[in-house]
């Protein structure tokens, strides 16, 4: 068999797919007879410098393969299966790759660094392949001995693949300090071949994670940002970029380092972006943009409090580098590309100088708007529509970040000279106008902006030009529909007055309409930026325009009936669909909600109720394995405006409703669906019960799958509550179920060691899911079966007392803890007392509560405490 | 690794996204819901004074014990039996199991309503484990074993000895050849019943609970028959391909058919099916006492006072009546209640609506009194009839399930 590798692997790669298939029929014969055997005969595939390379790469690739995969529990299967196997089969192949990395065959010695690392990622975490490193390191020479160039390139990136895989705690800090003084040797000036260089970069960019303690001392950092700094300088442009993708991972790792280092790297970058070809260019703008990620960062973390003693000191970089950062931004806007705008993920260096320019922005205020404005005064009226296009995106740039103050005289001047620019000669101007538009209405315009730019006078000539311009190409027509949007958004729902959009609403839907029907508004983001735009109109809109709301519902009916009759011959068919139907659900279920929260308006909805669910339900049959998340949300809403009249969609709905609860692998809809049996409960009250053996049977598999998202876990302890009260008594035979969850999650959380801000949301989450499935719980027993919860009660305030302990409780814990307090003690009555004579920071905690300024905080404390009084009066 | 994956493009004149934002306002719409529902039970709550007086929570207390419709009315019924003592305690739990009808037709949504598994061969029994032993019954009521077990409060051990309210009741299949019992149904847990709960709910806490103790270990001085899971499966074809012929631990004696949405109801019931063919079941056709099956189909009816014959149907089915001269004759042998053998003669049954009316039947004699299951049941003559003529075949289900589309419609087997 080992004789006839070669030509098998040359079969498997045939055009001819009959010899392909026997090919790989073949392999993995081989493979599955006599494992050993076949990855030692790919070793040696892979080493013999006599078979051909493509022979070689693919036995490489297959050895790779059989060591790691994406999905979790194959690799898991892949790293026993390796880690099984004979130690001397093992020390064989691994005798052969290391070999391989002297070949001259570039293809070869490039697969078997990957599969090196592979290995490494599995053994070195065992303590295994101590002599890896060490064995490494031999093959790059010293002052002495003189190793082939083909060898050092080979051995530093498999150096930077081991960095890669494995994690730095795995590393001896000697090693590190080995490997990071051979890839700074690599990486310096006197080493005479660019391939070399240029791996040694690669794998320091992947060793810069390994380098805290190196980053430490000053004089190995000096040495290291030395070398770094001069590989910017490299004759080779590959080597180049790869130096300052080190500079960039630098600045973000090791912030708090840089300040001895700046003007340097400002010296570089600067004449990076000058001169250089364009992907070394973006490198170098992309170390400022990070730079700014890092300054917003820390000033949002301080709330621009600095009182010395924060953790990560603000150097104010960007401050300080202004004078000469900003020009050297405005310089790369007028380098952009002809088509930029029509081609979707394109990324230029004018685009990274601007989004660049943005962050700054963000990171100074108003020190950007005296060195921008010039600059676009100057060009925006410039013949070359170059000009005008950076002038425009300059100004577009800085609107966020710099204080309102300061931009509103410059906007109210501003707006009616890019009303006018919307009707430029060039595409790519009109494009930039209308984001800019989009970006002054986002923030210079709202019920909060101390100095609104947008006025009952000049509020009928800005909606003339947009509504003319959403007939414009495509691109310019979805920034106008997001300029519209934020328009709506600055209009405040609920003050019962009509809105001043009222009297444009009918054109601005119909010309909305009208762009979603464009025969091209399928090939970008236009047809749903229309549609999302839509649905902002209505959410803003008025009482005065809900008949207007009204019929869009047959309109939205009738685009949603359509997309069941598509014609579905493809994947890509059934994607369009799904998206389209994604798009006409989500407009149907904010009319829905729209018109559902008030009184006067909900027979808009409920005329419709039958004719949208049994749409609603065809949706879901397009699918077989998986529910419209849309679709459920629109039905979720759907429930919430019908009430009990709901209950006849039921035994159709049902079917779907589990199918959403199973759906573990896209959390998001089984996260949605946990919401609309929320939504069902409230509707149907006592009338769900049919349903709740199946419905609580669900919720219970996903509360104990390990593979369910945890953010859908707290959703699902509300759903409980929701259950609760809505089935009264009838949750008895589901508490000795649903207590234990919600006892074993409290403790969890209780005992959970905070590391981050995220855990600490998800915590209380998840406390907050608790405490209203209590309360629901409680309230739903109250009367008939409160004795049932009397052998919880003392868990549940140990709970409370834990909650209230925790520094971390934001406010919605609060509150529903303490409405759980008042429930307990309501539900039990006096049997409770004693439990809160014994307990001594209920008191506190009330009190801390009854003098919240939150109104609706304080009354449920004062409940809860009247509530509590009076049982332990009781005597 | 750097230099290859080039630069990630950052958002560039980033546009509207609305889908995240629709989920955040359908999720605060339900927050705000939940928060306004709870907040008017509260607002109930303080309108009313609680009851001041403590005869007013004894009452409410009482009534809860008296309600008839709450789970634990049967729950305490069950109890009751611990109290009876000899036949009226057989009698007693010999009406406590659910019995399966026979399947003479394919149910409609056989894929979407049903469950399925391979029924071991053996004694059906209801397995009761409290008071620190265990108990089996066979359907007759008799004792089939008094033993220690690892369920809970099935042994005086202190791993699972407890108090009194917790105790277990199971349906399982007792199965000699490894003296395992195969637990088919779970209707109490800790006390707790599961009577009015789901089938599908009830099997996925039997799969889990018992797993949850030492009950599936193998035998111990206090665990004297290991007890075993007996899978369910949904209702495909693979899944009946697996129960009907793929390997398993027991003799298997057909399929079981499983409702997914019925609740434990004592007695017979069409929402559980019993199938078998020779393929699958040892005991396709009745046998005689030396194991030979008679030629022409025999069934076991019980005589009424009036001298009908009648089916263990509730209400019965007649079938037939004996002469009054020859019950006369033979007083003393037969009385009202004992269970006698027939022979189906050449002209078979004849049926409408679905049942028997009348059927040629011979006298043959008497049959046990004890016998496990009472008389015959409608449904079990008409499948053995119909498994002497014209048999449902495992085929026929294959296609019905394989009809069942997406609605479920099985229209075909209606």
């Amino acid at each position: 068999m080992a004789q006839e590798v070669t030509q098998i692997l040359l079969n498997a790669q045939s055009a001819d797919g009959v010899v392909r298939k026997v090919a790989e029929d073949s392999l993995k014969q081989f493979q599955e007879q006599n494992l050993a055997g076949f990855l030692i005969a790919l070793s040696h595939e892979l080493a013999n410098n006599e078979k051909p390379p493509d022979s070689r790469k693919l036995a490489g690739l297959i050895l790779k393969n059989s060591l790691d995969a994406k999905e979790t529990a194959r690799k898991q299967e892949l790293v026993s299966r390796w880690l099984s196997l004979d130690p001397a089969v093992k020390a064989q192949i691994k005798r052969a790759l290391s070999q391989t990395l002297d070949s001259v065959v570039p293809d070869a010695r490039h697969t078997s660094a990957q599969v090196i690392a592979k290995i490494a990622a599995i053994e070195l975490p065992q303590g295994e392949w101590p002599e890896l490193v060490g064995s490494l390191l031999a093959n790059m020479g010293g002052p002495q001995v003189e190793k082939p160039a083909h060898l050092k390139q080979a051995t530093l990136e498999t150096l930077g693949y081991v960095c890669e895989e494995v994690s730095a705690e795995i590393l001896a800090q000697e090693q590190v300090n080995s490997i990071l003084t051979a890839v700074v040797q690599g990486m310096n000036a006197s080493e005479t071949s660019n391939d070399v260089r240029l791996a040694a970069t690669n794998a320091l960019y992947n060793a810069l994670d390994f380098a805290q303690t190196n980053f430490e001392n000053d004089m190995e950092r000096d040495y290291i940002m030395r070398v770094v700094c001069e590989a910017t300088l490299s004759p080779d442009s590959r080597v180049r970029q790869a130096a300052f993708e080190c500079l960039v991972s630098i600045g973000s790792t090791y912030y708090e380092k840089l300040a001895p280092y700046m003007q340097d790297v400002f010296a570089i970058t600067s004449k990076a972006v000058k001169e250089d070809e364009e992907p070394v260019a973006l490198q170098a703008v992309e170390f400022w943009s990070s730079i700014c990620d890092e300054e917003i960062e820390i000033q949002e973390e301080y709330s621009g409090d600095f009182t010395g003693d924060s953790e990560v000191p603000y150097f104010q970089f960007i401050k300080q580098a202004l004078p000469a950062l900003v020009p050297m931004l405005l310089e790369t806007l007028t380098k952009q590309d002809e088509e930029q705008d029509q081609e979707e993920g394109a990324w230029n260096l004018a685009m990274a100088g601007g989004t660049c320019l943005g962050l700054v922005a963000r990171a100074v205020g108003d020190d950007v708007v005296p060195l921008v404005m010039p600059y676009v005064q100057e060009n925006v009226s410039k013949p070359d529509w170059r000009c005008r296009e950076a002038a425009t995106y300059a100004f577009g740039s800085i609107l966020e970040g710099p204080s309102l103050p300061r931009l509103a005289p410059l906007v109210n001047v501003a707006l009616n000279f890019m009303l006018s620019a919307m009707k430029d000669e060039n595409n790519h101007v009109k494009d930039t106008t209308a984001w800019t538009l989009g970006r002054i209405f986002e923030f210079l315009h709202g019920p909060n902006v101390q100095f609104p730019v947008i006025t009952q006078e000049n509020l009928p000539m800005i909606l003339t030009v947009l509504l003319e311009s959403i007939k414009d190409s495509p691109n310019v027509a979805e920034k106008v529909c997001g300029a519209i949007y934020f328009l709506a958004q600055g209009y405040e729902e609920g003050t019962g007055a009509p809105s001043p959009l009222s009297p444009f609403f009918q054109s601005i839907v119909q010309a909305l309409l009208v762009t979603t029907d464009r025969e091209d508004a399928g090939d970008s983001r236009l047809r749903t930026a229309a549609y999302e735009t839509l649905n902002e109109v209505v959410r803003i809109s008025t009482e005065d325009t809900a008949t207007i709301v009204m019929q869009l519902v047959p309109v939205i009916m009738q685009k949603l009936n359509h997309t069941l009759e598509m014609s579905v011959l493809s994947a890509d068919d059934r994607e369009k669909q799904s998206e389209l139907q994604a798009l006409l659900c989500g407009v149907l279920q904010v009319i829905i909600q729209k018109l559902g929260a008030s009184d006067t308006t909900k027979f808009g909805i409920v005329q419709y109720g039958d004719q949208m669910m049994s749409l609603f339900l065809r949706v879901f049959s397009c699918r077989s394995a998986t529910v419209h998340e849309e679709a459920m949300l629109a039905i979720g809403a759907l429930a919430y405006s019908t009430g009990a009249e709901f209950g006849k969609y039921m035994t159709d709905f049902y079917r779907y409703l589990e199918m959403g609860l199973q759906n573990f692998e896209e959390y998001q809809v089984c996260a949605v669906t946990v919401g609309v049996v929320g939504d069902i409960c409230r509707s149907l009250d006592d009338k769900v019960l049919p349903f709740c053996d199946g419905i609580m049977t669900q919720l219970l598999k996903d509360l104990s799958s390990n593979q369910l998202h945890r953010s859908v876990k707290p959703p699902i302890f509300s759903c409980f509550g929701d259950i609760a009260l809505a089935i009264g008594e009838n949750f008895e035979k589901y508490l000795i179920y649903a207590m234990p969850m919600l006892q074993g999650a409290a403790e969890l959380s209780a005992q959970q060691v905070i590391r981050d801000d995220e855990l600490i949301d998800y915590n209380n989450q998840l406390r907050s899911g608790i405490f209203e499935a209590y309360s629901g719980i409680f309230q739903g027993f109250k009367g008939n079966k409160a004795e049932l919860m009397v052998p919880y009660a003392g868990h549940i305030l140990q709970f409370i007392e834990n909650v209230y302990q925790d520094k971390d409780r934001d406010d919605s814990v609060t509150k529903a803890a303490i409405g759980v307090m008042g429930d307990l003690a309501d539900t039990l009555g006096p049997s409770a007392a004693p439990l809160f004579l014994q307990t001594v920071f209920y008191k506190d905690f009330l009190d801390e509560c009854t003098s919240s300024d939150d109104q609706q905080l304080k009354e449920t404390a004062e409940w809860a405490l009247s509530t509590i009084n009076r049982i332990t009066n009781v005597g | 690794m750097a230099g290859q994956a080039g630069v990630p493009p950052r958002v560039h004149k980033r546009s509207i996204s609305d889908q995240q934002r629709r989920r955040e306002i359908a999720l605060e719409r339900q927050k705000q819901s939940r928060r306004d529902l709870q907040q008017h039970a509260r607002q109930l709550a303080s309108g009313f004074s609680p009851p001041s007086s403590p005869s007013q929570w004894d009452d409410a207390a009482h009534d809860a014990d008296c309600s008839h419709s709450s789970p634990g009315s049967k729950r305490k019924g069950i109890l009751e039996g611990t109290k009876l003592k000899g036949g009226k305690a057989r009698e007693f739990y010999s009406q406590q199991l659910m019995l399966p009808e026979w399947m003479v037709d394919i149910p409609i949504n056989l894929k979407k309503d049903w469950c399925i598994m391979a029924r071991p061969a053996g004694q059906r029994c209801l397995v009761i484990a409290a008071n620190g032993s265990t108990i089996s019954r066979q359907r007759n009521g008799r004792i089939l074993h008094c033993f220690p077990s690892a369920l809970p409060n099935g042994a005086r051990t202190r791993d699972v000895a407890a108090a009194s309210h917790v105790y277990c009741i199971l349906d399982c299949i007792f199965h000699a050849p490894d003296k395992t019992y195969y637990v088919v149904d779970m209707m109490c847990w800790r006390g707790y019943s599961l009577y009015d709960c789901s089938a599908e709910f009830r099997f996925f806490w039997m799969t889990t609970k018992l797993a949850e103790t030492g009950a599936l270990n193998p035998p111990t001085a206090h665990h004297r028959y290991r007890f075993s899971v007996v899978p369910v499966f949904e209702c495909n074809t693979a899944s009946l391909q697996a129960v009907y012929t793929g390997s398993v631990a027991f003799v298997r004696d057909g399929l079981l058919f499983v409702n997914r949405h019925a609740h434990y109801q004592m007695g017979l019931t069409p929402l559980v099916l019993l199938w078998k063919d020779a393929e699958c079941s040892l005991y396709l056709f009745d046998t005689d006492s030396q194991g030979n099956v008679p030629a022409h189909q025999q069934v076991v009816l019980e005589l009424c006072s009036d001298g009908t014959v009648v089916t263990s149907d509730q209400p019965p089915t007649v079938l037939g009546s004996l002469p009054s001269d020859f019950l006369q004759q033979n007083a003393q042998y037969l009385k009202p209640g004992d269970l006698l053998r027939f022979a189906i003669g050449d002209q078979g049954i004849s049926i409408v609506d679905g049942k028997p009316v009348v059927a040629d039947i011979h006298f043959q004699g008497l049959a046990s009194k004890n016998r496990a299951g009472g008389a015959d049941s409608c449904t079990k003559i008409l499948f053995q009839y119909a498994a002497r003529h014209s048999p449902l075949t495992i085929a026929d289900l294959l296609v019905a399930i394989e009809a069942s589309d997406d609605d479920g419609d099985t229209s075909m087997a209606c």
